[in-house]
């Protein structure tokens, strides 16, 4: 390589700058094809970037500590967009009060459906221990999952993955879903979609109409909360 | 936009302190949003600044998923050789969760006779 080139290189791989700028130009390049695509769900945008970015690091021989030495500025907003949800949540109070029933009773059969398969699908099929822990809390948002991961002695950083992997599918599949049960109520699929795909499903709801991203973001949130709450309790008594 | 961040950081920040100094079982941004959600029936609205910063964190949510997925990369090897569980796992449990969590909520919609919305597409 042409040495002016590889000490620019040497200075940019040792700066968070150029990762960050990956990170979202990636993204970017990955919605215009989602766009391009004409929004078909298959072409899920989050899936794109992630694979253009593995592309990226893997010809570049990169490591992802340094990538996210780069892409955690990102990685760290999804603290504080947790934290935002409050404001969707806020706005639909009213309907919250009549259907509050109703939510908390789906949401504790989709929370204890969500792990229950998972584990029960992996333990099936002879996963090991530390995969079935970290594939438990797989369907809640990733700083919530990654912190249950780590309470139960899982790999934070593969249920990272695990939920990403998640909520595209969610993302991807859910619409499908939906239609082939006939459900059309946007806030029957807004909490399915939420309790199952977290964010990135949030984020398709959101697509479909405001009232199912609204929903979805509150099931999110609940989700994110009951799931932390019963996740640990049941390991233990289950003695996985 | 400052204020309304610093608001949704602060949130964030007692949460995750309180939690640490409690060991609470639910984590600090959970907590931060509860918080924020106090917050807002106190002051009985949200401003337009909040507003405006929750909704460019909540419209493009999808993108800060992007770096935990890339992730994938550290863990190639142990899911290379361990690939079909998680798959068969991770797509049955995203299926049956859906299905499961929309059905419980309308038939409990159902059985408290509450009418559920249709969207008008046909």
């Amino acid at each position: 390589m042409d040495e002016t080139l590889f000490q620019l290189w040497v200075y940019l791989s040792a700066s968070p700058l150029l990762w960050l700028t990956a990170t979202l130009v990636c993204y970017l390049i990955a919605q215009r094809i989602y766009g391009l695509a004409g929004g078909y769900a298959l072409f899920n945008p989050v899936a794109l970037a992630v694979g253009l970015l593995i592309v990226l690091l893997v010809a570049t021989d990169t490591p992802y500590k340094v990538y996210f030495d780069g892409a955690q500025f990102v990685h760290f907003l999804l603290g504080p967009a947790t934290v935002s949800l409050a404001i969707p949540l806020y706005r639909e109070r009213a309907r919250l009060r009549d259907l509050w029933l109703p939510i908390c009773v789906a949401l504790f059969a989709g929370v204890l459906t969500a792990s229950g398969s998972a584990v029960g699908l992996g333990l099936l099929l002879g996963a090991e221990r530390s995969t079935l822990l970290s594939l438990a809390p797989k369907s809640v948002t990733a700083p919530v999952a990654m912190g249950i991961a780590e309470k139960l002695g899982g790999y934070p950083s593969l249920t990272a993955v695990l939920v990403v992997a998640t909520g595209t599918l969610g993302a991807i599949t859910g619409v499908a879903v939906f239609r082939l049960l006939r459900i059309r109520d946007d806030v029957v699929c807004g909490i399915a979609m939420g309790v199952t795909s977290h964010g990135i499903g949030t984020a398709r709801a959101f697509q479909i109409s405001p009232v199912m991203g609204a929903f979805s973001g509150l099931a999110m949130a609940l989700s994110a909360f009951a799931t932390s709450l019963l996740l640990p309790p049941l390991v233990d008594w289950l003695g996985l | 936009m400052i204020q309304a961040f610093a608001l949704i950081l602060a949130c964030e920040l007692v949460g995750e302190v309180t939690v640490q100094a409690t060991s609470l079982p639910i984590p600090g941004p959970v907590l931060g949003m509860l918080l924020l959600l106090a917050w807002l029936f106190l002051r009985g609205g949200v401003s337009d600044r909040l507003e405006r910063t929750a909704s460019a964190l909540l419209s493009n949510l999808s993108l800060l998923f992007v770096p935990a997925g890339v992730g994938v990369l550290v863990h190639w090897e142990a899911i290379r050789e361990g690939w079909l569980p998680l798959v068969v796992a991770l797509v049955g449990s995203t299926l049956i969760t859906l299905a499961v969590t929309a059905l419980v909520m309308l038939g409990m919609q159902r059985l408290m006779g509450l009418r559920g919305e249709r969207r008008e597409d046909g």
